[in-house]
């Protein structure tokens, strides 16, 4: 297969995951969109790490999947919090702080 | 199958220069075993051994400094990892940083009832994050680091349990600085297709001696990566998060957010664009100038306009970050020298204003109205004298070190020939020199007791525990002494510019 098609794959994810982050207004899909791009970045690794024949990317890939959890399930925790203050996990809601 | 001892080829590894950062995720993995372990802590013990950890950290730093003066830059760890006068100067910073935070921490966990091991914890393994951004010599290092440091101050935002704010601060820092960091990886995934490297060794390499026909692939990759630290450092137009979480999180992460998180992410910012795409910084240069232009003048301008001391603080660290992007738009050692000089100035003055902010808040961590500040120098002069000077240190009036940090910056973009860009700080440090001004005001020329006396109990202020105390008093200090001799911190920043170092 083509290098371009892996890329517009990518692309296409991260155009998605962005859109969900701005557009969405559910705490647990906005941590799923980021998800997502994280998972475009990963498709890029593995793709460009196959091209250029280095193992870097694929190890980047492995490093960002562990991470990516880590993240998620701090993400998880403070969207529970926000339900448990708030019976709501709509980010639009949270509102106090403006100036 | 043993029995012929083998070797295994492993890659080398300088245990010496990795004591700051051993020494920090240590004291973190120690003090969670043993509060897991131990029913109940002594009160005092958690904030002593954090103190203890960032104070052996900066002993550590000396003879790591005195070694590199000497033999210079190092890479190890088939080199991921690198040691250099950057690296030690951050590191340092952040270890000043880290003692000045478990002091605040200490008073406020106290003031607020609030349990508190796990706030030094998550202080320790954020700054040994930023340890490893400031020794990265790889992207997938920088990445690591970057996270380690986020994702640790994600969850100290949202450490008062009782109060929604710091909750909502939390939650709007996360959302933000996870989609920040996707932002940065598909940067590093483009700049390693353009390049085939992670190493920055290699892409400098790469870069300095390979002449690319399609460059689009790389100059998206610079542009993400540009995004993705510009919202660490919170620069205009990334910084919509940076108010918000100021004004909810708990003072003392706040000084920490302010001190360690935007030193480590300067660090990285020279590192990785200075250092490593120096070869290209005719492409990058405009992108970080007009970052730059709209940093100082946004945060200078917007910063007027506010009635929450924690916000306004908030608006003229995103000023401060705009100076500091200037002396990165330099792309020269003189203005590199210049930005860890103004870090290590801005390191304190944070320090001590958030410490300020932190005594004035009281109990609840809810007043910080600039009405709270009103008639403040009448009642708690010493306080209040502080402020002011801390104040005066932030806007750059000359004999504070501000004026030396300012200056630095300023000097090494007009070096670089980016004349409206020195022209254009320079008006926006006397814009934003309005703000402090505006505080000054309130802290003298306003006598709270003369106006409407509805609110007069509510604005009275607790003397300051020692914590802070010791806090205001080390910075107002320093921000004194180096405004008048700034030679000893000039000349450290000088000897600390980065060099790369392949492996």
């Amino acid at each position: 297969m083509l290098l371009n098609q892996f890329l517009l794959l990518a692309a296409a994810l991260f155009a998605i995951g962005v859109y969900g982050v701005l557009a969405r207004r559910n705490g647990v899909l906005v941590l799923m969109s980021i998800e997502l791009i994280l998972n475009s970045v990963n498709i890029n690794l593995v793709a460009f790490s196959a091209v250029s024949a280095t193992v870097g990317g694929e190890i980047f890939a492995l490093f960002i999947i562990a991470v990516a959890a880590a993240e998620v399930g701090v993400g998880l925790a403070m969207v529970l919090l926000l339900y448990r203050n708030r019976r709501s996990i709509d980010l639009t809601e949270i509102d106090q702080l403006r100036g | 199958m043993f029995a012929q001892a083998e070797t295994v080829a492993t890659p080398e590894v300088l245990w010496w220069a990795l004591v700051p950062l051993l020494v920090l995720a240590g004291a973190a993995v120690l003090l969670l075993t043993v509060a897991s372990l131990v029913r109940r802590l002594p009160e005092w013990l958690p904030a002593a051994w954090t103190i203890v950890a960032g104070l052996a950290v900066l002993v550590s730093v000396v003879p790591l400094w005195n070694e590199v003066q000497d033999d210079g830059a190092r890479s190890f760890l088939a080199g991921a990892v690198g040691i250099d006068g950057s690296t030690l100067f951050v590191t340092a910073l952040l270890a000043v940083a880290v003692v000045a935070t478990a002091l605040l921490s200490r008073a406020y966990l106290t003031r607020e009832d609030l349990p508190g091991v796990e706030l030094y914890v998550l202080l320790l393994l954020s700054a040994a994050g930023g340890v490893v951004m400031a020794s990265a010599n790889d992207l997938i290092v920088l990445f690591l680091g970057l996270e380690l440091l986020s994702i640790a101050v994600y969850v100290m935002a949202a450490l008062h349990l009782r109060r929604i704010q710091s909750q909502e601060a939390a939650l709007k820092y996360f959302v933000l600085g996870a989609f920040a960091s996707a932002f940065l990886l598909y940067g590093i995934a483009l700049v390693y297709g353009a390049t085939g490297a992670t190493g920055l060794a290699r892409i400098a390499g790469y870069l300095s001696t390979t002449i690319l026909l399609e460059d689009g692939m790389l100059m998206a990759g610079f542009g993400l990566l540009l995004v993705g630290l510009g919202f660490k450092v919170a620069a205009v137009p990334f910084h919509a998060w940076a108010p918000d979480v100021y004004q909810g999180a708990p003072t003392p992460v706040v000084a920490w957010m302010a001190a360690g998180v935007k030193a480590a992410g300067f660090a990285a910012l020279l590192r990785v664009f200075v250092l490593t795409f120096g070869s290209w910084s005719g492409e990058w240069q405009p992108a970080v100038w007009g970052l730059a232009i709209l940093t100082v003048l946004g945060g200078s301008v917007v910063a007027v306009v506010q009635t929450d001391v924690k916000r306004m603080l908030a608006y003229s660290s995103i000023a401060h970050a705009g100076f500091l992007l200037v002396g990165v738009q330099a792309a020269s050692d003189r203005g590199t020298a210049a930005v860890l000089t103004y870090l290590g100035v801005y390191t304190l003055l944070a320090c001590g204003s958030f410490a300020v902010v932190t005594v004035v808040g009281g109990a609840g961590d809810d007043r910080h109205g600039i009405d709270a500040y009103r008639g403040l120098g009448a009642r708690r002069p010493w306080l209040a004298g502080a402020f002011a000077v801390l104040l005066l240190g932030q806007a750059g009036v000359p004999f504070t070190a501000g004026f030396v940090a300012k200056f630095g910056v300023i000097a090494a973009a007009t070096e670089g020939h980016s004349y409206a860009l020195a022209g254009i700080a320079m008006v926006s440090a006397a814009v934003a020199a309005f703000v402090y001004l505006r505080i000054l005001v309130a802290l003298y020329m306003e006598d709270r007791h003369l106006e409407d006396d509805d609110e007069a109990g509510a604005v009275e202020v607790d003397p300051a525990p020692w914590g802070p105390r010791i806090v205001i008093t080390v910075s107002v200090a320093l921000v004194l002494v180096l405004g008048v001799v700034p030679g000893p911190l000039v000349d450290l920043a000088k000897d600390a510019v980065p060099v790369l170092v392949g492996g």
